[in-house]
């Protein structure tokens, strides 16, 4: 039986050569992350070639999706956030396919990845330091001194939120990466569990059918675990860039 | 089709009537479009918190995830004060126990979010309303 987390191994595709002692390469992640990125625009470029005023169903998806992260992102940062919406946009459908990509027998999950799910959450921190430090300068500080603290306690909050602040990139990091490893290696669990049932060939391999019926089962809620945590970053990005907007709460 | 506001000047000229008629018309317009659009609002509120409740699973991982990240920011950042002051175990155990601090607000953070969202639907509907007027640019 393989192991479950064969499937997270990288593996290179083509080398193109080493800087110092790291090999520069194109691996089964990169290569997965161009056909997301291929997906995604091939997709909206269709369903928007043939623009019309009663759009026809590809037209209206690409719609609803734009309709959902833009009213998430007014809902929460108000009319001045849509100047974050291609960032936005763009992290939601990333993610949204890469989950779904994921889910597909075989393919590599590159959402299941730390430093993959880190780099999506630095660039979303990144820009909101850098933006509310152009935007407000050293008042952007002000995030980190709440209102209305007894004066004997206000180093303390403040401590507390800036390791807050710092808590940020690897709780948004953490949750999709942890969600998607989480679900894959259970999925793969129960896979197992059919085969090595079923090559005991005694009277064991009748319960086969049981784990069988659980993967299905999981399937269906992994799908639903990969769109809702595309919802939950895309939800905490509109959060943290509403603070770089508006800071001191 | 009765419109309650037609100031009823039967006797009177013909294109006062119209201009009553038409702003009365537009009024009527004005109502219903509201109407729509409230009740858009309302409902893609109410099928976000139905998704938001059923998904008891995805909140208490949130929950742990903002909790975790919180100690391990504290403890990434006593290490490397340690490792830049040389003072060896102290910066990162004061660290530690602030993180837990902070992981505690985050967490207590992230629950009062999900509850203002799960209990004010009305007020967060009419945040969703707010925009709907800024669409045209």
């Amino acid at each position: 039986m393989a192991s479950p987390v064969e499937q997270f191994e990288i593996t290179e595709i083509v080398r193109f050569g080493t800087i110092g002692d790291s090999p520069v390469a194109l691996t089964n992640s990169g290569l997965y992350m161009i056909l997301i990125v291929g997906i995604i625009a091939a997709g909206l470029m269709m369903s928007t070639r043939s623009t019309a005023l009663v759009p026809n169903r590809w037209q209206s998806f690409s719609e609803t999706l734009y309709e959902f992260v833009a009213n998430m992102l007014r809902e929460s940062t108000g009319k001045e956030g849509m100047r974050f919406f291609p960032l936005v946009f763009s992290l939601f459908l990333f993610v949204l396919v890469a989950n779904l990509v994921g889910m597909v027998p075989g393919a590599f999950t590159v959402t299941s990845h730390i430093i993959v799910t880190f780099a999506l959450a630095m660039l979303v921190i990144g820009t909101v330091v850098i933006y509310g430090f152009i935007k407000h300068g050293t008042h952007f500080l002000g995030l980190f001194v709440p209102s209305g603290v007894p004066g004997w306690l206000l180093p303390f909050i403040t401590v507390i939120e800036i390791i807050s602040f710092l808590s940020r990139p690897i709780s948004l990091s953490l949750r999709l990466f942890a969600n998607m490893l989480a679900g894959h290696i259970a999925l793969k669990v129960f896979a197992g569990f059919i085969v090595s049932l079923i090559a005991t060939a005694g009277f064991a391999s009748i319960l086969a059918p049981l784990p069988f019926l659980m993967t299905i089962a999981m399937v269906g809620f992994e799908i639903f675990v990969a769109g809702l945590q595309a919802y939950v970053f895309t939800v905490l990005t509109c959060i943290y860039l509403n603070d770089a907007l508006h800071p001191g709460h | 089709m009765v419109d309650p506001k037609r100031p009823g000047g039967n006797g009177e000229g013909p294109s006062p009537d119209d201009e009553a008629d038409l702003s009365a018309r537009l009024k009527r317009l004005d109502a219903r479009l509201g109407e729509i659009s409230n009740g858009r609002a309302v409902k893609t509120e109410s099928a976000r918190r139905s998704a938001s409740n059923m998904s008891g699973l995805g909140q208490a991982l949130r929950l742990s995830a903002e909790f975790i990240s919180g100690i391990i920011a504290g403890g990434l950042l006593g290490w490397l004060i340690d490792r830049f002051l040389g003072t060896s175990p102290w910066a990162l155990i004061v660290c530690l126990l602030l993180g837990f601090g902070a992981g505690m607000l985050n967490m207590l953070r992230a629950s009062g979010e999900l509850n203002r969202k799960a209990t004010s639907a009305s007020s967060s509907a009419d945040a969703a309303r707010r925009p709907e007027g800024d669409e045209q640019d």
